[in-house]
Formats: structure tokens, C-alpha cells, sequence
């Protein structure tokens, strides 16, 4: 820009009032719940004529004896480990498959992406039914190769696993657009000229394309990880987070514990956790990112 | 040659896999209850599914309030977020920097992860098993914010100093400059928040209650689950009834999404 350009000056009262209808909702709405999960974290619950008082840590060291807690967090790890690689993995797959001359590209892209648009719920009770023993898709394709049926939903060792195979379905074709705009932004001239010099499309691709990708590798994966906390519509069609809390993930924890157990001061508890998570999680970002600009 | 045949059979393979489910949900929903699960070609079509999943669930009216929140909060959202975008694209004043970073929080806490204390507060002005409750938090949006600030910023001034010689206040440059020139951006941004509150279920859940505010997707929890006992080819039929209106949507105006999924996502 030019450096002799005047630069309108608007008065700073003017900016605060264009400001201010988006502010009051966001802090009603997101800094006052932040501030607000702290604050009743160290509170108890208020019942009937007790009214709230202050306890220290004590919903805090609670929820450390909590087992349920415990687990739901372990749940949540598995959860976030089972998707986020496998999704990007997956979406990048996708990305390179459709960024190449291929028959019916347009379809093969339109099956991909098409999961993104369904609501979780919906996804949940198509996918119920893949689940069901001996009737389900899954367990009538085990009974042609003479395996028994399964209650997958029903046992705890395999339930996170199908959520997770689901959750993956759902979230693969979304990423896979990022990587598709990403590969279609490389010139072709730098994969032409790996190829004059006679790079395999394998050593191409790993030493040219992918770390050209890093930045929206970057990007998908922070959204991947939010994700995993963030998901837990198809818990309430599929399994209520059973059996025995099996595929219970924190933020379902946290509705089961103010909407179904009533307990506020331990749902704040659990709430202010995942705030801390999300929070780390943007510090992560944060340093991740500085040290790529560094790097150039 | 025969890598790239490899790879085109792998492409159409996942693609299959894909699109498995979607597929058999359209089996069950169109055929008999019967033939949920036995696969022969020669198996009768049928819409009964479909007429029973309309008597039992008020579709009609779940459709009737996602619509009504859906340009509530898109309504909303385009005022207050092309107000604030402008106020951080052109104006310099103290402070910007650290309100601009204070918003940018509810990119990472999305009001569902604080459902608890949203709730309360919902509660506090007695709105709770209203339309406007389940909008309201989304209405001021970071993302938006951010999306339009970035398009304002790519304005040229010469274009606002000509609308200010001749004497145009800041609220008609922003109508008559600003908002023209973002068009594809407000565009990309209602297909992407039209998506996401369609398709929202957790805090809709949560605020409301009765079939009068209930929008379709928890419509659809409600009537799809398991202790209701109603039949899987009728849940089918339901279920392709609620993403009908979405999915249609997609399939005609596909290169639009997609690349509205890409503007909002690539910043």
C-alpha cells in the first residue's frame, strides 16, 4: 500500500458500538459459562432449601476417586487415537484418489463427501443396524465366512471400536477437501520435474507432496482432536454410552451428569477438565505453529 | 499401467464402502420390513415405511423448527458478524487486539462443550423449550467473525475514501461497499452454518422438550431410538426422511458446498 495514503480515522466509540451486540453474546454465552464452570466447580450443588456453598476441592478430589471419570477419559483417549489418525490417513487417500484422472470421478468424490452432510444422529441409527447380532449387516457378512453372531454394541471390549469405525465414516470425507484444495494448489511443475528425474510416484509423493501437505495435515489434525471431544451425538442413539460406560466419552459424562443425575457442581467439575484440555490443545497449536514459521 | 488400474479399483472400492450405508438404509426403507435383511433382487417396493414413519413422528413439524432456527441463526449471525468484522477490519482503537483474541475463544469452546452453565443461564431468562434458546448461543460467531474480517480486510480503501468524499457514514460504506464485495464469503459461510445447525443435536437436546421447538434432528433420536420398538425399515424411512431436505440440497448444489467447506476451512 502506498505510504502517502491518509488513513481514515474513525473514532474508537464507533468501533465499540459495532462491537458491542457480538460481545454481549459472546460473553453471556461463552466466557460467563467458562468463568461460571470454575467458579461452581469449587461450590456443591445446591439441593432444595441447602443453597450452595463454597468446598474447596472437594469436587475435585471427588472426581479424582471418581472411577467412572477415569474411564471416560481412557474412553476418550482410545476414541481420539482410534479416529484421528485413521481419518486423516483415510481423507488423504481419499484426496489423492480423486485428484487423479479417474473413471467417474465426480461419483467416487460424491460417495467420500456425502457423509459430512448427514446429521451424526442419522448416521448413528443407519449404522445401528450394522451393529445388531445376527441380523445386522456385520454379523450376516461373519456368518458367510461361518463365524457366530456378536453383540457388538453389547460387549465392552468391542463397542468403542464400532463407534469409532463410524465416527471415521463420518469425519474422512470432510478432511478429504482440505487435502484435495491442497493438492490441487501444488504446481504441476515440481511433481513433473521429481518425474524427469526419475523419482517413483512413491518417493515423489513422500518427499514432495506430503511435505507440502504439512500445513493442512497441521489444520486437520487440530480440528480431528477437537472433534474427539467434541463428538458424542451417535452415543445417544447407539449405546447411552454402556455397558457400563463403556463407549462413555467425557462430554456425554457431563450431560449424563447434570441432565440425568442432576448434579451441577460435579458436571461444572468435569466441564472445567474439558476446558483445560481444549485449552492445552490451543497452546499445542499455538507453539506448533510458531515453530514452522520459524523454520523458514 | 497396472499401479494406476490398482489404484482406480481401490478408489471405487472405498467408494462402495462409502456409500454402503447410505445404500442399504434406502433397502430397508423401500422394500417391505420383511426384507430388511434378506437381499433378493426380485423383493416388492414399497412406501409403506415411509407413510408409517409420517403417521408416528411429526416430521412436518420438527422440518417447520429447523427451518425457523436454521434463518434465525443465520439472520443473526450475518448482522452481528458483519458488524464486528468491520469494526476489526477498518478501525484502529485500543484494545482491538485483545477483544479480537478474546473472541476468537469460542473457535476452540463451542457453546455445546459448556451445555452445563449455558443451560443455567438459558434458564435464568426463561427461555428454556424455545426456538430463540437454541439459537442463541451461536448467534455471535467467532468463525463468522473471522471469515468476514479476512474479506473486508482484501477491500481496497480507494473504495471507501470515494464513498466517504461524498460523505457516507461508516454503516452506509459497510451496506453499500462491504457487503456487495463479501458476497461469496456470506455465501460460503450460510452453506457451512446451515450445515452445522441442521444437522446440531447436543444443545438442541438439551433446551428442548416438546415437539413444538424440537428440531429434526432431535426429532429423529427421539423417534429412532431402540426402547420406542418401532421397526427397523420404518426407522429407515425416517431417517432418510430427516436428511432428505439437506442431502437434496447437496446433490444439486454439490460444487457449492464443498467449496464452501473449503473457503471456510483454508483461512
Amino acid at each position: 500500500m502506498p505510504a502517502h495514503r491518509r488513513v481514515t480515522v474513525h473514532p474508537p466509540v464507533q468501533a465499540w458500538l459495532l462491537l458491542l451486540p457480538a460481545l454481549v453474546l459472546l460473553v453471556a454465552f461463552t466466557h460467563w459459562p467458562i468463568v461460571a464452570s470454575l467458579w461452581d466447580s469449587v461450590h456443591s450443588t445446591p439441593r432444595g432449601m441447602r443453597p450452595k456453598a463454597f468446598v474447596g476441592l472437594d469436587n475435585y478430589a471427588f472426581m479424582i476417586d471418581d472411577p467412572v471419570f477415569w474411564q471416560v477419559m481412557w474412553n476418550n483417549l482410545l476414541f481420539a487415537l482410534g479416529t484421528i489418525p485413521a481419518s486423516i490417513a483415510l481423507a488423504l487417500l481419499m484426496a489423492v484418489f480423486v485428484n487423479e484422472r479417474l473413471p467417474a470421478r465426480g461419483a467416487v468424490r460424491l460417495a467420500y463427501f456425502t457423509p459430512t452432510v448427514l446429521p451424526m444422529v442419522a448416521v448413528a441409527s443407519i449404522w445401528l443396524f450394522f451393529f445388531t447380532p445376527q441380523l445386522g449387516l456385520l454379523d450376516q457378512v461373519r456368518a458367510a465366512f461361518g463365524a457366530g453372531p456378536h453383540n457388538w454394541l453389547g460387549d465392552p471390549s468391542t463397542v468403542l471400536w464400532c463407534i469409532v469405525v463410524m465416527t471415521v465414516w463420518k469425519e474422512a470425507g470432510f478432511f478429504m477437501i482440505f487435502y484435495l484444495a491442497a493438492l490441487q494448489a501444488i504446481p504441476p511443475n515440481l511433481t513433473e520435474a521429481a518425474a524427469v528425474e526419475g523419482a517413483s510416484r512413491w518417493y515423489t509423493f513422500r518427499r514432495v507432496v506430503l511435505p507440502l501437505l504439512m500445513p493442512t495435515t497441521l489444520f486437520v489434525l487440530i480440528n480431528a482432536t477437537i472433534n474427539s471431544f467434541k463428538l458424542v451425538d451417535q452415543l445417544f442413539i447407539l449405546t447411552k454410552g454402556g455397558p457400563d460406560n463403556a463407549s462413555s466419552l467425557l462430554l456425554y459424562y457431563i450431560y449424563e451428569t447434570a441432565f440425568a443425575f442432576n448434579d451441577w457442581a460435579y458436571a461444572a467439575t468435569l466441564t472445567a477438565v474439558l476446558i483445560c484440555l481444549l485449552g492445552g490443545l490451543a497452546l499445542i497449536q499455538f507453539v506448533l505453529i510458531e515453530r514452522r514459521v520459524h523454520y523458514r | 499401467m497396472k499401479t494406476r488400474s490398482l489404484e482406480t479399483a481401490a478408489a471405487w472400492v472405498l467408494a462402495l464402502l462409502w456409500i454402503l450405508p447410505l445404500a442399504y438404509a434406502l433397502w430397508a426403507a423401500i422394500h417391505p420390513p420383511a426384507y430388511a435383511t434378506r437381499f433378493e433382487l426380485g423383493a416388492p417396493l414399497s412406501l409403506e415405511n415411509f407413510r408409517r414413519a409420517w403417521e408416528i413422528a411429526p416430521f412436518p413439524r420438527y422440518f417447520l423448527n429447523t427451518v425457523m432456527l436454521v434463518t434465525m441463526v443465520l439472520a443473526g449471525q450475518f448482522l452481528l458478524c458483519t458488524l464486528a468484522a468491520y469494526a476489526f477490519a477498518r478501525y484502529a482503537f485500543p484494545g482491538r487486539d485483545v477483544a479480537f483474541a478474546l473472541i476468537m475463544v469460542q473457535i476452540l469452546i463451542m457453546p455445546e462443550v459448556l451445555l452445563v452453565e449455558n443451560y443455567m443461564t438459558i434458564a435464568r431468562i426463561g427461555l428454556v423449550d424455545t426456538v430463540p434458546a437454541i439459537a442463541l448461543p451461536y448467534v455471535a460467531s467467532a468463525f463468522g467473525i473471522f471469515l468476514l474480517r479476512q474479506t473486508f480486510k482484501q477491500v481496497p480503501r480507494e473504495l471507501e475514501e470515494a464513498a466517504l468524499v461524498e460523505g457516507a457514514g461508516p454503516l452506509t460504506i459497510l451496506w453499500r461497499v462491504y457487503v456487495p464485495l463479501a458476497r461469496p464469503t456470506y455465501l460460503a459461510y450460510a452453506l457451512v452454518s446451515i450445515s452445522y445447525h441442521w444437522n446440531n443435536f447436543l444443545w438442541p437436546l438439551v433446551i428442548t422438550s416438546s415437539v413444538e421447538t424440537r428440531p429434526i434432528t432431535v426429532g429423529l433420536g427421539v423417534f429412532a431410538a431402540p426402547e420406542t420398538g418401532v421397526n427397523w425399515a420404518v426407522i429407515s424411512a425416517g431417517t432418510l426422511i430427516s436428511v432428505a431436505p439437506l442431502l437434496i440440497a447437496f446433490l444439486l448444489f454439490q460444487r457449492q458446498f464443498v467449496q464452501s467447506f473449503m473457503r471456510a476451512g483454508i483461512r
